[in-house]
């Protein structure tokens, strides 16, 4: 069973819809921290607000079990779900995120310069270049654009978590991951073909992260 | 720079299916929105918009079935608008699949709306329409008016200060008509739109006025445009959407 987390942000059901599409069998859209413990895999979706989300995860008592399950099991952040796995947000004047990984989610004007030829969001299709291998790019060619929409974007401590880069105004990390798991800043969800096989690699994916 | 410049094929629907005529050679029935959908999210559409063009309370009903049922087969970003009324309808739309809300007439009468909506759900997923039509200025150093209900009502505010002021106020992008050009098949308004995308620094879809391929040019290179809206030259099968980006990309245009 796949769970994906829900804390009352976002729009899950895409997700939901887009994994049942690729063959998922068993999908729970699910708050219960029981629930997620016992899923073979966890998908944590989200946009919106990184303070309103955080809060949402503490008022849901979500914390601890996201802890659990991101040690042991193939694990999909997905944009807000990328960003809440670092260890803090410039947005709302600054907000402790999760932690798993080492880094700062910053504002676009900070790659950008504040040029106004930049529009913030970065929305819309972007080239994803990918900076490794990994199985959940198999049968993804290398460049393929996928549907970003976003205005924070992950700076890691540790370049060695970066999976794919994109471009705008500058190079930023679009996907990261480590052991079994894995996070997208742009949208598999919407992003067509491309983005129904990464799930499709997700729900085949033995959390292993290399072939 | 990266990002593509966006296609957005535009449907009109109500009571549940597409009107206004929608004519791919090949599909049985013309009027079934999950089917068209389909049809464009295979052919490289970047987005889809529906357009509810419905009045009663009843038929907006049948638009969340309608879209519940694109969003299980269409996997591209789907933008619904017409007749988006409160933070509960925004939520509404949002639950049944749609991933950006349009607001329309209801942000001038209560703009705090596009500011409530914004901090709830988040800038991405609120677009903000513009309707705006050449109202005084000059040929040189023209000005534009907002109207509401289809061109037909004046609101005394400046569109480009308006679509500014929803660009603050929270909205993630804007969907700017000219209701000058809409329906005319003579191209884009580009003075509104590149007044506008240089001065609100949010994504801008330019709409109203296509009747061939070089006006899609002319709207993203003249007008500034992030994304172009159009709707007749696609439903009647004159172009496909392919044919629209290989001619962009001619142009020298980044496209998916």
């Amino acid at each position: 069973m796949i769970a994906i987390i829900d804390y009352g942000m976002g729009n899950l059901r895409s997700v939901e819809r887009a994994l049942t599409h690729v063959g998922a069998t068993s999908v729970q859209v699910t708050d219960d921290p029981a629930v997620i413990d016992a899923a073979d895999r966890v998908v944590f979706p989200g946009q919106g607000a990184v303070r309103d989300c955080m809060s949402a995860l503490h008022r849901y008592e979500l914390v601890d079990v996201l802890g659990r399950v991101m040690q042991d099991r193939p694990f999909l952040g997905i944009c807000m779900g990328m960003q809440a796995l670092m260890t803090r947000s410039e947005e709302n004047d600054g907000v402790e995120a999760l932690g798993y990984f080492a880094g700062t989610v910053r504002h676009f004007r900070t790659l950008t310069g504040g040029s106004p030829r930049l529009k913030i969001p970065h929305m819309g299709w972007n080239r994803l270049s990918q900076t490794r291998a990994h199985p959940l790019f198999a049968g993804i060619d290398p460049g393929t654009r996928f549907y970003f929409v976003h205005s924070y974007y992950v700076e890691p401590a540790d370049n060695a978590i970066v999976q794919g880069e994109s471009d705008y105004g500058a190079a930023f990390a679009a996907a990261i991951g480590a052991a079994n798991v894995f996070a997208t800043q742009f949208h598999p969800e919407k992003s067509q073909a491309p983005g129904l096989r990464l799930l499709k690699n997700f729900i085949a994916w033995d959390g292993e992260p290399c072939n | 720079m990266g990002v593509a410049r966006r296609i957005i094929p535009c449907l009109d629907i109500n009571a549940g299916r597409v009107v206004k005529g929608v004519q791919f050679v090949d599909i049985r029935d013309a009027g079934d929105p999950v089917e068209i959908a389909r049809r464009y999210d295979r052919a490289g559409a970047d987005e889809l918009t529906f357009l509810d063009i419905t009045a009663s309370h009843e038929e907006r009903e049948t638009l969340v079935h309608t879209v519940e049922a694109v969003a299980s087969e269409v996997f591209i970003p789907l933008t619904v608008g017409g007749g988006i009324r409160s933070v509960a309808d925004v939520r509404r739309m949002l639950n049944a699949g749609a991933d950006k809300v349009s607001i329309n007439t209801a942000a001038i009468h209560e703009p705090s709306l596009v500011s409530d909506a914004a901090a709830r759900f988040g800038s991405q997923c609120i677009v903000v329409a513009v309707d705006a039509k050449r109202s005084g200025g000059t040929e040189s150093d023209p000005r534009w008016e907002v109207f509401t209900h289809g061109g037909r009502q004046p609101t005394g505010l400046d569109a480009v200060e308006w679509a500014r002021r929803m660009a603050d106020a929270g909205a993630g992008e804007l969907l700017v008509t000219s209701m000058d050009r809409d329906g005319t098949r003579i191209g884009f308004d580009n003075a509104l739109n590149r007044t506008i995308s240089e001065q609100a620094g949010v994504p801008l879809i330019a709409s109203g006025g296509v009747g061939n391929l070089q006006h899609l040019v002319d709207g993203v290179i003249d007008g500034q445009a992030d994304a172009v809206l159009a709707a007749s030259i696609f439903h009647f099968g004159e172009h496909t959407i392919a044919e629209a980006k290989a001619y962009m990309a001619d142009a020298g245009i980044e496209v998916r």
